[in-house]
Order: structure tokens, then sequence, then C-alpha cells
């Protein structure tokens, strides 16, 4: 099938097989290479992307889905410069392998989007669907409160 | 594989009509999981998402109207719902992750039709009802009469969870749920209780108890629920209940718990409602 939809502000055409994951598709087909696999079944969140400026889970969306959508990944999230939850969360020693971080970075932006200063027990619930192994969570959710008050000019 | 995304109903029956082997898919978040597990795809695949009718709350005078597709982060953040229904509201926090609830919908939950779906002992005690939609016309069944067992309802070929109807209820003032599984964020029910209760000079008046992951499907024990009425909310009062509770699940036993274990914690959710 013909799928069109908006990748990190640019307009993408392809023709894809129907049962096609929107991850693989992103991976395999984009070049798209931050949105990971981790277990496959909507358990880890290492796949989240936004739709449409909502964080979705892209191991459990067909290609199909994204459909006249706009898509966003940890590529498209940075402006002109690192977003400040990227920045963060390297000052705060959040990220050790990596592996979850654009996952956990997504999944914290879209929560920054509706609360400017979420306190940690939010921040906590809102990154519940995203497993870190190695950092552990203290020092993500330290970066995601750093951000948002450098967010709101309170931070350096 | 084919996937469709029609974007009306009309669009959904053209579809059936020429495609005998469809299967509809809602958020996804358990059928495409299943069909990684599986290995099996189905001919077609119908994605609801895109139908526009499909996603509207609205309260009328026959009670709160919830379209199917309508997801689970989108009740949360409703105020009909947040205000007329609790205990949904508790129950539907309880449910996965922020992420799996960005895209499950209600009417997913119930078509899954799991022992352990989160929304369902909550919309047992609501008396909720499901209208069935196909081009053919619409019917109605009470939610309780359409889950028929694990994983199996009424819904016919070619037709459609088109909206959940929560009827206008009598004012509860207790409305408790709990669930207890193995962590908090993404676990599957090991036990849940959904508990509504009119309490008046510290007399129960009327209690609606319903348990989920005890049985083939949601169980609600008529016994338990006449031990606390006409009495007070003691521990005594409701260790009777419990015990009552515990007689009417048939729990099984897997990897998260055993039958026996099940079957106590059934029981001991119901002392929470002391006071």
């Amino acid at each position: 099938m013909q799928l069109n939809f908006e990748l990190n502000g640019q307009p993408v055409t392809l023709f894809v097989d129907g049962a096609m994951r929107a991850l693989d598709l992103l991976r395999e087909r984009c070049g798209i290479t931050g949105p990971k696999e981790g277990c496959g079944s909507g358990e880890c969140g290492a796949c989240a992307i936004w739709i449409d400026g909502v964080t979705k889970l892209s191991c459990l969306m067909l290609a199909a889905q994204l459909q006249g959508r706009t898509v966003t990944t940890i590529e498209g999230l940075a402006k002109d410069e690192p977003h400040p939850l990227q920045q963060f969360f390297v000052k705060k020693g959040a990220v050790q392998c990596g592996y979850c971080t654009p996952g956990m970075i997504m999944t914290a932006a879209e929560l920054l989007t509706h609360e400017k200063m979420p306190d940690r027990e939010m921040i906590r619930n809102a990154i519940s669907g995203n497993i870190c192994r190695c950092t552990g969570y203290h020092k993500i959710v330290d970066a995601v409160e750093d951000a948002a008050e450098a967010m709101q000019g309170l931070k350096p | 594989m084919i996937t469709l995304l029609p974007e009306t109903l009309e669009d959904l029956w053209e579809i059936f009509h020429h495609q005998p082997d469809y299967k509809p898919m809602a958020g996804g978040t358990d059928l495409l999981v299943r069909m990684g597990v599986d290995k099996k795809q189905p001919p077609a695949l119908v994605c609801l998402e895109k139908i526009h009718d499909l996603k509207t709350i609205k309260k009328t005078r026959d009670g709160i109207r919830i379209g199917s597709g309508v997801t689970l982060t989108e009740l949360l953040k409703n105020d009909l719902i947040q205000e007329n229904l609790p205990i949904l509201h508790t129950a539907i926090s309880t449910l996965g992750s922020p992420l799996i609830r960005n895209m499950g919908t209600l009417g997913g939950n119930i078509c899954t039709a799991s022992p352990a779906g989160d929304t369902l002992p909550a919309l047992y005690l609501l008396g909720a009802r499901v209208t069935l939609y196909s081009d053919r016309g619409n019917r109605i069944l009470p939610l309780d009469e359409f889950i028929q067992g694990p994983g199996r309802t009424l819904l016919a070929d070619k037709e459609i969870l088109g909206s959940i109807l929560i009827p206008p209820g009598d004012r509860f003032n207790v409305h408790h749920f709990e669930k207890v599984g193995q962590r908090k964020a993404l676990a599957i029910a090991v036990v849940s209780l959904a508990a509504l209760l009119k309490v008046h000079g510290g007399v129960v008046e009327e209690a609606r108890l319903a348990w989920g992951s005890v049985g083939p499907t949601i169980v609600r024990s008529r016994e338990a629920e006449k031990a606390l009425e006409g009495r007070k909310l003691t521990l005594t009062t409701l260790n009777h209940a419990a015990d009552l509770a515990r007689s009417a699940v048939s729990p099984i036993s897997d990897v998260r718990a055993s039958a026996d274990y099940r079957r106590r914690v059934a029981g001991n959710l119901l002392l929470r409602l002391a006071v």
C-alpha cells in the first residue's frame, strides 16, 4: 500500500506491506534508529514515538496506521540544540547503555508538554511504561525534574 | 496482509461486504501482541481508529455513552468520567502503563474479554450495556451477557462493539477498586475487587461487589453482598462476607499465583472496606 505521513517535519511517501510494524518501517525503511526494539510487546517502552504529539509504542502499531499522521521520533525532538531533556540526561548520568533513552525521553517530553512542573511522583508515573536496566530510575527522575525547571527558566 | 483504515461506518460496512475474513482491530495492544506470539496473521485487518463515530463521550438521558474507540487516556482525562464514574476512573488508572493507555480503548478491553480485564469489574457493577453495530442495525446487550468466557463474546461476524452505555445509577457513596498485581505498572491482575456501596448512618443499604481474575469471567457474589446489607462495615461483618466470597470464586493456578492464594486474597480484599 502507498503510505503518506510526516516524519520529523518531512513528508514521506513509501510503498509498504500492510503487515509491517511501524517500528520496522522507521528503522529499516526510513533509517531512523532512535526507536529501539526491546520486548516487542508493549512492556518496555524502548520503541516509543509520538503520533500527532501523543506517545505510542511503535512495536504495537502497523505501518499502515501512520497514514496521514505526524510522526516524531527522538531524531526530530531537538531543534537548534539538544532538547533540555537530552542535555540533562547527559548532565545527570541518566544515560548508561542508552537503549531505553530515546523512548524514555519521548515519554518524558510528552509529560512536559502537559505538566510544566511535574513532581517526582508524576514523573515516575509517566515513565512507568519505560524500563531501564542500567542507570536505574533515580537519575532519570532527577534529569526530568531539572529539565522541567530549566524549561521554565528556573535553572541554567 | 491487507490493512484498511476506514473513516466512516459506511466505509466499514462496505469493507465487511467485500472482506469476509476481516478482523477488526481497536488499539491493537492485545491483538498485535497475540499475532506476534501465534505467528499467524488474518488475511485482512480493519483498524477502527479513524472512525469518528466511535470516539465520543456523551451524557444523555439514558446515561453516559462512551464510544468504543475512546482511548483509556482520553477517558482518564474526561470530566464526565472523573465526576460521575470514579470507580471506572480508578480501574483505568491501573490498566497497563501510560503508553498502553494512550493506545488501548475501552471497547478493546471489553472485546478481549479477559477475566483480568481491568475495566470489567467496575463496568459490571455500573450495569453497563453494550451497543453492537452492524449494517443490519444495532442491538443492545447487558455487558454480563455479552461476555461469555475468556476471550469469548456474543459479537457476530461483520459486527463491532460501537458504544458502551452506563445508565444513570443510584448514588453510591463508597467507590472502591483495588488490583493486586506483581508490580504497579503493566501488571496483569492476580485478583481485583470493585465495590460500590450505599452507606447511610454507618449502615450499608446496598452493596455491589465484583471480582476479576478469579473465574472465567467477572464474578459477582450476591451472598457476599447480602451479608453486608443492613450491617455496619466492621471487620466481623466483612470477615463473614469474605468467607462467602471465597466460596463464590473459582480461580485457576498459573505463573502469577496459585488458586489457593487467589481465593484467600479475593476475600481479604473486602476487609479494606472496614471503617
